[in-house]
């Protein structure tokens, strides 16, 4: 980690590049363990246009704000990659807390679409000029934005953990007595329920009839609003979608998230370091083992420290097993949603049981692992499980794979109800922000283990699946081909498995991350999965944030859905394949 | 099934004419009624997080929760017996979750599955997290875990079915006189109202200014 850190002769050519050609627009960003620029608030849009343009940093990864609160401004860190691969730039821009407000990047890059509602609405930073700017995990009309520091929940109890009432000396008690409600709540003052009118999601119907109106202006037709969700069995878990119709035809769509928003990052800036990781596996549940791997690239970045040779190969069969037992899952709910009402889930759910059955073994429980460590893994591969992944990675997964694409991949009705349906160009793909497998079968073959390799993928020999069609077919086959490719990574990093120790140092519980910023990000079995952290030296992080493939995959939702019919809406959903965990944190 | 077994079902102390013992069967009115409920408690189709997947799981084929005739998940909560909440409970979630509990048909169940659903669990400081469905919601089984296993799952609806064997028609609310209460539906406010704590909450946020005028007050009065 430590030598990457050191800027290459490239990267001193752009520092010339982009502070040259915008004198005094853009600073470097000489805090120390921060990097990228700074670029007034004014000019972000001229300089993100030719970053874009200019420079090829087509892709905007990351958007998320900071609460400064100590030197009174807030800061919105823009990470932007090329989708041709190599390391990312880093912008910012500062402003100050109490009126902030920057010019959103939705005319640049339309990706920023959620996460700008998202920094607005936990942070309260105003995007001028985004098109549709209302809250998106909370509801309209909560109190305050509750990422601001100076915010506190009403079971708020002390800054940052450990808590002084759980230590020896100290007396425990019951949080609800400090309330006056007994509850989770808290009303500002002078609040009076009697006066208080919902809010209905009154914008939420405007913002639907605003996108008909854009796109049928001269149409005078019956217009029906359907709401799917939150509770419907085609959703996913708790995530709804406000559709207009005409007839079965989508005009436009919009998702409603936040039924499943558990504060993942307030709680995570309370949090220390090491606590954050069992918190990591409930974001994208199916999937826990490559979220630990990438909150713990972040810290290792930040900290300095690579784990030895024997963890970073169980590093990755571990992220490997998750992406197969992910995929294979994912089309079995795939199918359930084409209507073949569970007979191919409980095939994907077989496989996908003996993958956890590894998992139990190595970490303890099935779902939830908690098993990267700083610097290494939890634990070592128990008696007689190497042989148990040995023989499903050499013999059984391969094998099944196969059988499920036989069975599925040629199937008459599959391939008339996904073929053609909820197209994603490229362009579209590269200009929402799409990461992972939807981004991939539009034709763009961007994996971060090949386009920027971390731990030891660049040792490996696979191949990055890619279709060109960009349909919901395309993203079905392109899990087929995913999970065959781990098979061949799984194949190797199990022939190869090294011995020797698998901790860096002694284990921790309470470890030293110097003050400074890191995006660690690695490729998820959704899409890019990064984590943004800012330490200031404390045992908590000041900033924690999470960049959810699952949420910014449904940024070409509506556009992918758009002049199809309500049931491929059903279809596409499934396609793109999200965790509400993840969407919604 | 245990209770069916033909000893059982004879063992009334009734005297059954030896030609009819394997025609004729002699039972409670209240062991019938609750065999039959207790092998086809239909639970609501309904995942919230990370615990809906391990239901997903006990439903499949390793764990085949149709031995117990539960297999059938119904979307649709006027069919539904079992309200199986799979998950974290949010402020945002839960007014449809009263909603869907008011419009189960009596008699209904509801089990809180984890550590969210039965206490806010690991999430419980967040702002957005309801610390368990039983603050708005009577709860039957609570199932501890993070998420439970499918086999913890399992031993909560066979204690489910323990309950439900205990109950008597005589006795059970469904069959009382008068209408069953329905919960009153949370609001989205400034924070989430629930309709139940509207004078509470009146009385607090009014006590606040009043409190600060009086300190106010005092401190011009030292003044």
């Amino acid at each position: 980690m430590t030598e990457q850190l050191a800027p290459s002769v490239e990267e001193l050519a752009r520092v010339d590049e982009l502070t040259t050609r915008f004198p005094e627009v853009v600073t470097p960003d000489t805090r120390k363990g921060y990097e990228g620029y700074i670029v007034r608030p004014e000019n972000l849009i001229e300089v993100a246009t030719y970053i874009r343009d200019e420079m090829g940093y087509d892709f905007l990864a990351n958007l998320c704000g900071v609460d400064y609160l100590p030197e009174n401004k807030m800061e919105v860190v823009y990470n932007v990659f090329r989708t041709t691969g190599g390391r990312g730039l880093t912008f910012k821009v500062q402003t100050p807390r109490d009126s902030s407000s920057v010019p959103s990047l939705t005319p640049v890059y339309p990706g920023a679409d959620f996460q700008e509602r998202e920094t607005w609405d936990l942070l309260g930073i105003r995007f001028e000029g985004h098109p549709d700017l209302r809250r998106i995990l909370m509801w309209e009309g909560f109190n305050g934005h509750p990422l601001r520091k100076d915010w506190r929940e009403p079971f708020f109890e002390e800054e940052g953990k450990p808590f002084k009432s759980r230590w020896p000396e100290g007396h425990v008690y019951r949080i609800e007595d400090k309330n006056p409600f007994a509850n989770n709540v808290a009303y500002p003052e002078g609040f009076d329920p009697d006066q208080w009118e919902p809010e209905n999601d009154a914008r939420l119907y405007e913002s639907l009839r605003r996108s008909v109106k854009e796109l049928y202006s001269d149409l005078d037709t019956e217009i029906i609003m359907v709401n799917m969700g939150p509770q419907h069995p085609s959703t996913h878990g708790v995530f709804r979608i406000a559709v207009a119709l005409d007839g079965e035809t989508v005009l436009a769509l919009k998702p409603v998230m936040g039924y499943l928003h558990r504060n993942h990052e307030k709680i995570g800036e309370r949090n220390t370091f090491l606590q954050n990781m069992p918190f990591t596996d409930r974001l994208d549940y199916l999937s826990s083992m490559s979220n630990n791997f990438g909150y713990a690239l972040a810290v290792e970045k930040l900290m300095g420290v690579k784990p030895p040779e024997r963890a970073e190969y169980l590093r990755v069969i571990m992220a490997e097993l998750t992406r197969i037992s992910n995929h294979i899952f994912a089309i079995g709910m795939f199918l359930n949603d084409l209507g073949a009402y569970f007979t191919p889930a409980l095939y994907a759910i077989e496989e996908r049981e003996l993958i956890l059955d590894i998992f139990e073994a190595v970490s303890g429980s099935r779902m939830m692992c908690n098993y990267f460590r700083f610097g290494g893994v939890a634990r070592d591969l128990p008696e007689g499980v190497y042989d148990k992944i040995y023989k499903l990675v050499y013999d059984r997964l391969p094998r099944r794979i196969d059988e499920l694409d036989l069975y599925l991949t040629n199937n008459e009705i599959v391939r008339s109800r996904t073929e053609g349906v909820g197209v994603l160009t490229p362009e579209q793909a590269i200009a929402f922000s799409e990461a992972g497998p939807v981004l991939r079968a539009s034709g763009v073959p961007y994996d971060i283990r090949r386009a920027d390799p971390y731990s030891i993928y660049d040792r490996f020999d696979f191949d990055v699946a890619v279709r060109y069609h960009g349909d919901t077919y395309d993203r079905y086959l392109i899990r087929i081909d995913e999970m065959r490719q781990s098979i061949r990574i799984l194949q190797q990093a199990v022939r190869d498995l090294p011995e020797g120790p698998i901790q860096e140092g002694k284990p921790q519980y309470q470890v030293r991350v110097p003050a400074g910023e890191a995006y660690g990000r690695v490729e998820g079995p959704k899409g890019e999965l990064g984590y943004y952290v800012v330490s200031n030296g404390k045992p908590n992080p000041w900033r924690y944030h999470v960049r959810a493939p699952s949420f910014i995959n449904l940024n070409a939702y509506e556009t992918m859905c758009v002049g199809n019919k309500i049931a491929d809406v059903v279809a596409i959903l499934g396609s793109i394949d999200i965790v509400l965990g993840e969407t919604d944190r | 099934m245990s209770d069916m077994k033909q000893e059982n079902i004879n063992s009334t102390h009734y005297d059954i004419p030896l030609e009819l013992q394997n025609q004729v069967a002699i039972t409670t009115l209240d062991k019938i009624y609750n065999w039959g409920r207790r092998s086809s408690v239909w639970p609501l189709m309904f995942g919230l997080a990370c615990c809906a997947i391990e239901m997903i799981c006990t439903a499949a084929s390793r764990y085949d929760l149709a031995r117990f005739g539960m297999e059938i998940m119904r979307p649709s909560p006027r069919q539904a017996d079992l309200m199986i909440v799979s998950g974290t409970v949010t402020k945002k979630m839960i007014p449809q979750i009263v909603r869907l509990y008011n419009q189960m048909p009596e008699p209904k169940y509801v089990l809180a599955m984890g550590a969210c659903a039965s206490g806010g669990g690991p999430f419980k400081e967040g702002y957005n997290v309801v610390s368990g469905v039983d603050r708005y919601v009577p709860v039957d089984v609570y199932v501890p875990g993070c998420p439970p296993t499918p086999q913890a799952l399992l031993h909560g609806l066979i204690t489910l079915q323990r309950k439900i064997d205990a109950q008597s028609i005589k006795d059970v609310r469904w069959y009382r006189k008068g209408e069953i209460a329905e919960i009153p539906i949370p609001v989205y406010g400034p924070d989430l109202i629930d309709p139940r704590q509207i004078e509470i909450i009146k009385q607090q946020t009014r006590q606040q200014p009043a409190a600060e005028q009086m300190e106010a007050a005092s401190a011009e009065a030292q003044a």
